[in-house]
């Protein structure tokens, strides 16, 4: 019933599929999610960001990369198969309205989530500027749909193999200087964006954060997702993924993700070999 | 001491030698011994996820239904939230009349496999049960729910399940959400008035809360797929990864999908926190994930499972009802070394069904008793390493008429662990009521319904289960699944014979 419509490798490890969920395609707004199971009654759920969406034709675009034992199945499927389950759209949309002046940062994959609220800021009348950040030049995804929303595009790399050499909050930093947005949406590595509500801190930036936390059913029923926001504890399934920056408790976040570090370190190598992938490729 | 099922059968056969062909006094049928329910070796089902309780056998049913003494006044069926006519079903299994039982027991409910192993058998009917009052022991009233199971699970195996008959089409269309037990009836009920019926169920597989929340020694998950087959064979429709409020909202489902009317059985489904400092620490888990985990994704089976568990070695569960028993069962289950309950009142007070209770202390659960945790401590990499307890003693009533904790001042203990699973309660799940304007709910984001006719705040939507009542039980939500069916099926006719449409 979800069946592919495209799939296209973006790189060593990034997919973008293509794939008819009309009921999703209607209702999904900048910011949401989906959870994908692949495969029979012992698969994982995994929460995945909708990149977009074309409600005429029925269909949503996820990119993903393959990390863990369910992205690497889903990755081995191609256009004519279909996912087993696809529920959505989760999580509350993002807040787009126009406030002036908005900087999006997105780092590896968060490019992704970040082109439907880049593009949606746009819509609404706010000057956007885009920063986007990878390990390498292979990791760059989406780089022409976002120079086509962005009224400047700053692409950085790690290790100076494209675009700037810099993390992305070298960038964050001079435009918070410089150019004073009113508003941050940062998407991308916990770490990432702990450092960027570093960054636009000091400025007192309004800094938007999306999470993509543990999580099971996604509809509020596990609370495997939760968080602290300001001392309080949310879930991210239900009253986020995004979140005021400056309250997320990052450290106790990034420890929780790392709560089934062990078995999914040893289910990771076993895909790769399946998946005929090169350790440290990607 | 364990008895396994060719003991308690051959005790049951002889037995029987004696009192068949008889005219029983009720002093006879007082006489008769209760018949134990036959389970799985404790020191063998530690190590598996398959069914404890395993039955009875057909020489039990014959004597534990002579047992019954068909009082005139029948206060079990008082008992019972949907009043089966209890006597009238035991009188048949005690003839051997094992298809005449079954009948009468689904004219009132709609899963008798299910609510014959999961009920509170004794705090319903079987508090009630006149047998266990002359005896002055709860223990000693007649098993209800094992002749229950067993008269289900007979037709069962006999293959012939019989599929309710389908009305003819009336043209409407109704929408159920969700597929726990209340939507499982109310879809019967709808389906058999001749409606087109359609599930939305958010996750991959149907059954609600006897699918994720339910483990598979309690309830075997087959034992549900039937149900849901039934329904399916009835011609009911499943659209499963549909989560009402998010994929569609109430308001898209009545106006712009064209249903007709919708019963909402959502379940109450965000788990209770104590709010305590350390919750979030790695190695805390609510009842519902760690359940969730085992149950859905059948995490359990490690070599085949993708969904991860945790490696737990000392556990501490957080409550005393069913949920805190399933959660402290599957972790022994699943190799933790030591496994507490940490309650703060008595077994006395403790919610929970005698039965689960007393096969978790067979499979080694402890319980720690008057314990109010106050704190999860953890180590420097975020991780549980214990939990600071503060002892406490009974008090006076509460609310609930249960004797409240009262802590003691100083008493504080550190209980080592490496994992915490919280079973204090679920709220309700607020998607529905935040995306459905008009929709009433009370304090505590229950939906407000009639209490005859289940009917919400909105003309044509109806409400039953969990969503409605808190935490309660499947018989419940079946019997307002039930209710709401009918109310449903009058709603709908009546607005065909006014000629009325959806507004």
């Amino acid at each position: 019933m979800f069946s592919i419509i495209e799939k296209q490798k973006l790189s060593a490890e990034v997919f973008r599929m293509v794939i008819s969920a009309p009921y999703i395609a209607k209702a999904r707004k900048p910011g949401q999610f989906i959870i994908i199971q692949q495969g029979g009654d012992f698969a994982e759920r995994i929460p995945l960001t909708i990149a977009d969406a074309d409600p005429e034709q029925g269909t949503i675009t996820i990119i993903f990369q393959a990390v863990g034992e369910a992205t690497h199945k889903l990755a081995t499927l191609n256009a004519k198969d279909a996912v087993t389950n696809v529920l959505g759209p989760l999580g509350q949309p993002t807040h787009i309205e126009k406030f002036g002046k908005v900087v999006c940062v997105g780092g590896g994959i968060g490019v992704a989530p970040m082109h439907p609220i880049a593009k949606g800021m746009k819509q609404a009348g706010n000057e956007v500027k885009i920063i986007m950040g990878a390990r390498n030049k292979g990791l760059i995804i989406m780089e022409d749909e976002m120079k086509a929303i962005a009224d400047e595009l700053i692409v950085c790399t790690d290790d100076g193999s494209y675009g700037r050499k810099a993390l992305v909050t070298e960038p964050l930093k001079e435009l918070c200087e410089t150019w004073k947005p009113d508003l941050v949406v940062a998407i991308g590595p916990p770490v990432m964006m702990k450092f960027c509500t570093l960054t636009t801190r000091p400025f007192n930036i309004p800094t938007v954060v999306s999470l993509n936390t543990i999580m099971v059913d996604g509809t509020g029923m596990c609370g495997g997702c939760r968080v602290s926001i300001n001392g309080k504890t949310k879930f991210v399934c239900v009253d986020g993924p995004e979140f005021d920056g400056f309250a997320v408790d990052w450290d106790n976040m990034m420890l929780r993700l790392g709560t089934f570090k062990a078995q999914e370190q040893e289910a990771h190598h076993r895909c790769h070999i399946g998946l005929h992938i090169q350790e440290g490729d990607a | 001491m364990h008895h396994d099922t060719v003991t308690l059968d051959s005790q049951a056969k002889t037995l029987f030698e004696q009192y068949k062909d008889q005219a029983l006094t009720n002093k006879q049928r007082l006489a008769v011994p209760v018949q134990e329910m036959p389970a799985q070796d404790p020191d063998v089902r530690r190590d598996n996820m398959e069914e404890v309780a395993l039955g009875y056998t057909e020489a039990q049913v014959l004597i534990e239904s002579i047992r019954c003494l068909q009082c005139a006044n029948a206060p079990c069926v008082a008992g019972c939230p949907v009043r089966i006519d209890i006597p009238r079903f035991i009188a048949k299994a005690a003839l051997g009349d094992f298809a005449g039982s079954i009948g009468v027991i689904k004219e009132a409910s709609m899963l008798p496999s299910v609510c014959g192993r999961v009920c509170p058998q004794e705090t319903q009917c079987q508090q009630t049960c006149t047998v266990g009052r002359v005896h002055k022991d709860i223990d000693k009233a007649v098993s209800i729910g094992r002749i229950e199971r067993f008269v289900a699970d007979w037709e069962a195996s006999q293959g012939k399940r019989s599929v309710p008959e389908v009305g003819q089409s009336t043209g409407k269309k109704v929408g159920v959400v969700g597929s726990g037990p209340a939507s499982m009836t109310a879809a019967a009920d709808l389906r058999r008035a001749g409606h087109e019926v359609v599930m939305f169920e958010a996750l991959h597989k149907c059954g609600g809360v006897l699918v994720y929340g339910i483990p598979e020694f309690r309830l075997p998950k087959r034992i549900v797929q039937e149900e849901i087959d039934t329904l399916v064979s009835m011609g009911v429709k499943i659209e499963q990864n549909f989560l009402v409020g998010r994929t569609a909202t109430i308001d898209e489902l009545m106006t712009r999908d064209g249903f007709d009317a919708l019963f909402i059985g959502s379940g109450a489904g965000l788990p209770n926190f104590l709010n305590i400092p350390g919750e979030n620490l790695v190695g805390v888990f609510s009842a519902n994930e760690y359940l969730t985990r085992s149950n859905l994704m059948r995490a359990y089976d490690k070599a085949k499972a993708g969904t991860p568990l945790f490696d737990s070695k000392r556990v501490l569960v957080f409550g005393g009802g069913n949920v805190a028993m399933d959660a402290a069962r599957t972790a022994v289950r699943l190799g933790a070394e030591e496994v507490s309950i940490v309650y703060r009142r008595t077994a006395t007070e403790m919610p929970a069904r005698r039965e689960e209770v007393a096969h978790a202390h067979e499979e080694g659960v402890l319980f720690k008793y008057l314990h109010a945790p106050k704190e999860i401590i953890g180590n420097e990499k975020g991780k549980v390493e214990g939990v600071r307890i503060v002892l406490c003693q009974l008090g006076e009533p509460d609310a609930s008429g249960r004797r409240s904790p009262v802590e003691i001042p100083g008493s504080d203990i550190v209980l080592a662990c490496d994992t915490v699973i919280v079973a204090i309660g679920n709220s309700s799940n607020p998607l529905i009521e935040k995306t459905t304007k008009g929709l009433q709910v009370d304090r505590k984001g229950h939906i407000v319904v009639d209490e005859d006719t289940c009917a919400t705040s909105i003309p044509g939507v109806y409400a039953g289960g969990d969503i409605v009542l808190g935490s309660a039980t499947v018989i419940l939500a079946m019997g307002q699944g039930r209710k709401a069916a009918k109310a449903m099926n009058e709603y709908l006719s009546d607005r065909e014979h006014r000629g009325g449409s959806a507004s």
